[in-house]
């Protein structure tokens, strides 16, 4: 039907991607194969290399694979430095994302075959235990920012944050004007409701997006519809009742952002200062290593 | 019998003032007349505090009154100061409404019936305008006012603001904001909608009503103003209610009427009054953004009368400034002076060949160069300043096939070459002297098609997209030689090597440029006309009809070319293809094209092999359809949306796929991190469908918004495309509000922060990412120095290795920039199978 002019094209083709690519497939899973590489060329080497007297930390593989080890760990750390250095060059973070995914998974297979399957209560374990930690909290990453992000745009429906702060203040400044006309007892339900703080609770409820002490809820209860009294739906009370609905619309899509950032981030408290730990304990193994020698 | 003047001069603006300062100097008998009661309005209502700024540097001063770039207060101060000093004669108060007489003797009214006579006058009247004043009648003792000021000042009225643009909703919305001055406001609306005003001030202006703060009318209008009350037409019928005083919002006319009725004679015609053809202060077109028609001298077309400043086109202060002295030393008789800018023409033609004065120059230029031919010599001054001179060596590239420039180019001494084949240089097409080129990518803002190199010794100019189009409104001959250049280019560059411009001289004749709205419809999926398009500026989008749905099956950008296939093989049309945005078309007569087929055999087999790739991809849309139907669909709706959103005009778009962004705005914080420390997006806002967000981030049009009125010409396409905006900004505002999109913000630039480190490991400073405006706020204050604010966009990380930032610094992928072509291509259905 039509014919495009060419040169546009192809230059942005040799220049960057077109098209939305996770960092799990980043380059066609790259690291997952150089990961992968590396945990089977570990397993061959723990096979097949005759350890003196058994597969140990201290025999010349085990100091391969504990300084690899060492290595890993340090770099997989420094994407926090990465993440918020924005210099120049050519690098790209999702490659650095995708990278520390699947190293940092290799690093079950080579610091488990580091120990030798030697595990103990001193510091050494200790290094161990961290590391798996930092690992699994991080699995936990990887799970939720592949499951949530969809929710989370689904949940916002294009509105920004402080949209939706701002349409509740709008709520709550109509529902102020409509609920002069009520009784005593209903007006203190309304006043209850605006007076609370809607996103205190605690981290169990911005988790689990469970509030139920919800004075919003106990209002709409204290204002039931009745439906006897059909007739007069024009009244203040109606008004209220529908300005309350909204604003529990309106409270429900903020806490379930909340909820989901909240998911998406928790892991991070764990994954963060265990690394810290881990590095402190690493710190601690390889000097006394050495200091043991 | 009033007092005659020497000269009188009509509005106390830069140019005005300059020109009355000089005239008092000179010791001219004058007078300074002024529709506000202060002298500079525009820059009277600027907000308090505004820095204005003072370019271009490179251009002198040369007025009595100073200028320097500082605060609004600090350069009215020194305004009225110098002219009491000069004894400048200011009448205030007075608004013009006609000039009659001729040279020697004007006579001038205002509007409350002073007169004011003079031999010559200079309008300095600026670009601002008049409000539209309320058309029905106004009682006694009834309060219209067509600005408002302090919305604070006014307790306990009943107040009518008539007008629902954003100046009417803002006002209203001030007036009803706080209970306690107990206000009853009333905004009146004509329409049903609010069409002229910002989405947020609609939705704000809504929730206050919802919240019975004010009252929105709409389909009303006033019909009786009255002390105490107003009288307004409703769908409903006539009502009156209780009213204290009317703010009236309606728009202001341009002073384009005022001017061109200057000394003008009247006729009726269609019952309506005209002005007579050839009377009046004619101008140069009547495009929009045409100046009038002047002589080196300022001199309109009526003797006697000159205009400088914005109206003459020239918006910076220092211009007009300068024009205002100049104008009043050229009405006392001196001849020889030099305009202002003579060193920085000379500056700029030092550079080429032989030695020759500005003079000179100017001369061959006028001479030689087909599209200067009826532009005058004040015009082509103008246009030289906004221009490039260059010399090139017999060889020298002048561009490069894809680089982007939206410039183009006139010849005005020797000839270059076209690169038509970029796989054999040596195959070259001649531009002779007094021709252009380069200005495809002038019409369509696109790359340029092919590599350009001096063939012998060149001078040429290169006219800024700004000069061009100001070119090619103002002067209607200019603008024909291009239009038929450019076609005949277009078409050339289109069927490859081996055509000669005699070969498409048929074609060129018969081609016919079309204007098409958006969501017009080009072609018709089954029609049998025969014609084929190429698209000048815009886009197309290509849809067939499979299943009972329209399918999206291409997007056309600018320099495509569609409908040859019906022509070629006689069948009707096999999709349907209608314009993305405002585009402008080329159309070819189909037999004409047919004939041009059957000349060239090369190109006919060419052509037929073309077709062939195409009916491919028809065949597995058509072949697929029942496969997937859904993944057709998702492709067609999504290409839909983006097109909704103004890809339609977008050369390189910042596209989030919400599946996988994570929230992190860490491509906001590497924006600002790598930008001055502030953020040129916002991630969170823009619109969404199926997951697919486009975010609040420059589009980089093809024919950017925002370079519309830009006074310092500071906005410009750079080497990769991206259209930023350089240093000279002087921070109007413009832009921003030019933009449809919404990307341009006005902000002062912070002071750096702590480094990396320092927040790392000791907590210093606001750490990564744009920095809380109250840091900002404090840090500058330390700093003490004060920092203008300035427009701020995405400049797509032009200079930075590695590329767009916020691309760079998405951990998930989330983010990628991407043209829109590239995205919307058929390959992405294929890939969803």
């Amino acid at each position: 039907m039509a014919s495009l002019p060419e040169n546009d094209t192809d230059f942005h083709a040799a220049r960057r991607a077109s098209d939305h690519e996770s960092f799990l497939v980043h380059r066609r899973m790259r690291w997952a194969k150089v990961a992968g590489a590396l945990c089977l060329s570990a397993f061959l080497g723990y096979f097949l290399i005759d350890q003196q007297p058994r597969p140990n930390g201290g025999s010349w593989y085990g100091y391969t694979l504990g300084t690899i080890g060492l290595g890993l760990i340090v770099w997989l750390s420094l994407l926090g430095v990465r993440k918020r250095n924005m210099s120049e060059g050519r690098w790209s973070l999702k490659a650095w994302t995708s990278a520390h995914v699947y190293l940092g998974l290799s690093l079950i297979v080579i610091g488990t075959l580091h120990t030798g399957f030697q595990l103990g209560w001193n510091v050494h374990t200790l290094a161990w235990a961290l590391m798996m930690l930092v690992i699994v909290s991080g699995l936990y990453g990887v799970a939720v920012y592949v499951l949530l992000p969809g929710q989370l745009s689904a949940n916002r429906k294009e509105t920004t944050r402080a949209q939706m702060i701002a349409a509740l203040a709008a709520i709550d400044r109509q529902l102020k004007h409509a609920a002069q006309p009520l009784g005593r007892e209903q007006s203190d339900l309304v006043i209850a409701a605006l007076e609370q703080d809607v996103f205190g609770g605690g981290a169990w409820a911005r988790l689990t997006g469970r509030y139920p002490n919800c004075a919003t809820r106990r209002a709409l209860c204290g204002l039931p519809d009745d439906f006897r009294t059909m007739a007069d739906n024009t009244g203040p009370e109606e008004r209220v009742r529908v300005l309350l609905r909204r604003r529990d619309a309106q409270l429900g899509q903020i806490r379930r952002h909340l909820r989901l950032k909240a998911l998406l981030e928790v892991w991070l408290f764990v994954h963060i200062p265990a690394t810290i730990a881990l590095l402190a304990a690493l710190f601690a193994h390889v000097t006394s290593v050495f200091y043991y020698w | 019998m009033p007092e005659a003047f020497q000269v009188a001069i009509i509005g106390s603006g830069p140019a005005g003032l300059s020109a009355a300062a000089r005239a008092a100097a000179l010791g001219m008998s004058h007078v300074l007349i002024e529709k506000a009661d202060h002298l500079s309005d525009t820059i009277f209502k600027y907000q308090k505090g505004k820095h204005v700024m003072a370019t271009p540097s490179s251009l002198v001063l040369r007025s009595d009154i100073d200028f320097d770039a500082g605060k609004r207060e600090f350069v009215l101060d020194t305004w009225n100061e110098q002219t009491d000093g000069h004894k400048v004669n200011v009448a205030y108060n007075a608004e013009i409404a006609s000039i009659t007489g001729e040279k020697g003797d004007f006579l001038l009214k205002t509007k409350s019936g002073t007169e004011f006579r003079a031999a010559s006058v200079v309008v300095a009247i600026g670009t601002q305008g008049n409000p539209n004043l309320v058309r029905c009648p106004v009682g006694e003792g009834a309060v219209v006012q067509y600005q408002l000021d302090d919305p604070g000042e006014y307790i306990d009225e009943h107040i009518v603001v008539i007008g629902a643009g954003d100046a009417g909703i803002e006002n209203a919305m001030g007036l009803a904001s706080d209970p306690q001055q107990r206000n009853t406001v009333t905004i009146v609306n004509r329409s049903a909608d609010f069409a002229t005003a910002k989405a947020a001030n609609v939705a704000a202006l809504r929730a206050m009503e919802a919240e019975g703060r004010l009252i929105v009318r709409i389909e009303t209008t006033a019909s009786a103003i009255d002390k105490g009350e107003i009288t307004l037409d409703t769908r409903d019928g006539e009502v009156k209610i209780p009213c204290d005083r009317v703010i009236a919002r309606m728009g202001s006319a341009p002073p384009r009427a005022f001017v061109e009725g200057i000394c003008a004679k009247f006729e009726e015609k269609d019952g309506k009054k005209a002005i007579v053809a050839g009377t009046g202060v004619q101008f140069t077109s009547p495009d929009r953004v045409a100046y009038p028609k002047l002589s080196p001298t300022f001199e309109s077309t009526v003797p006697g009368v000159h205009v400088i400043g914005a109206l003459a086109g020239y918006p910076l202060i220092k211009h007009c400034m300068n024009q205002g002295y100049d104008v009043i030393e050229f009405l006392n008789g001196n001849r020889d002076l030099k305009p202002a800018d003579e060193p920085i023409l000379a500056a700029k033609f030092a550079r080429l060949p032989g030695n020759r004065s500005v003079d000179d120059w100017l001369a061959i230029f006028g001479q030689n160069i087909l599209i200067f031919q009826d532009v005058s010599p004040l015009q082509l001054r103008e246009l030289m300043l906004d221009s490039q001179v260059h010399a090139f060596a017999a060889g020298e590239v002048i561009f490069a096939r894809n680089d982007t420039g939206s410039s183009m180019f006139a010849i005005a001494q020797g000839s270059v070459g076209v690169e038509v084949n970029p796989d054999d240089p040596s195959i070259t097409v001649p531009i002779g002297q007094g021709s252009i080129f380069g200005e495809v990518g002038l019409i369509s803002g696109r790359r340029r098609g092919a590599t350009i190199r001096a063939a012998e010794p060149v001078v040429a100019i290169e006219l800024s997209r700004t000069a061009a189009l100001k070119l090619l409104a103002t002067s209607p001959g200019a603008s024909r030689a291009v239009t038929r250049i450019s076609i005949e280019r277009q078409l050339l560059q289109m069927f490859g090597s081996g055509l000669t411009s005699q070969d498409v001289a048929p074609l060129v004749d018969s081609a016919e440029v079309m204007q098409v709205r958006a969501g017009e419809v080009v072609i018709a999926e089954g029609g049998d006309d025969k014609d084929v398009f190429i698209v000048r500026r815009g886009s197309m989008i290509v849809e067939k009809q499979i299943g009972g749905r329209q399918v999206f099956l291409s997007y056309l950008p600018a320099g495509s070319y569609f409908g040859e296939m019906a022509v070629i093989d006689g069948a009707p049309r096999s999709a349907s293809v209608k314009a993305a945005i405002k585009s402008e078309i080329i159309r070819l007569p189909g037999d004409g094209f047919m004939a041009l087929l059957a000349s060239n055999p090369k190109l006919r087999e060419r052509a037929l092999s073309d077709m062939a790739s195409r009916r491919e991809v028809n065949a597995f849309v058509e072949s697929r359809k029942n496969s997937f139907g859904s993944a057709v669909d998702m492709y067609s709706e999504t290409a839909q949306f983006l097109v909704d959103n103004g890809i339609g005009e977008a050369t390189d778009v910042l596209l989030i796929d919400e599946k996988l962004c994570v929230g992190c705005d860490n491509c906001e914080k590497a924006c600002a991190d790598s930008h001055d420390g502030l953020s040129r997006l916002d991630r969170e806002a823009g619109r969404t469908w199926a997951h697919l967000h486009v975010p609040t981030s420059c589009r980089h049009c093809e024919h950017p918004h925002c370079m519309a009125d830009c006074p310092p010409d500071a906005i410009r396409r750079g080497p990769d495309g991206e259209v930023f905006i350089d240093e000279t900004c002087i921070g109007c505002g413009n832009c921003q509000r030019n933009c449809p999109y919404g990307v341009i913000r006005m902000d002062a630039r912070p002071p750096a922060k702590p480094s990396l480190i320092q927040w790392l490991l000791f907590g210093r400073g606001p750490g990564p990412g744009e920095a809380p405006y109250a840091w900002r706020k404090k840090a500058a204050e330390a700093e003490g120095v004060e920092r203008p604010k300035v427009a701020i966009k995405c400049d797509m990380c032009a200079g930075i290795e590695g590329g767009p930032a916020c691309v760079r610094a998405c951990p998930t992928g989330a983010a990628i920039r991407v043209a829109p072509e590239k995205f919307l291509s058929i390959a992405r259905l294929e890939s969803v199978e």
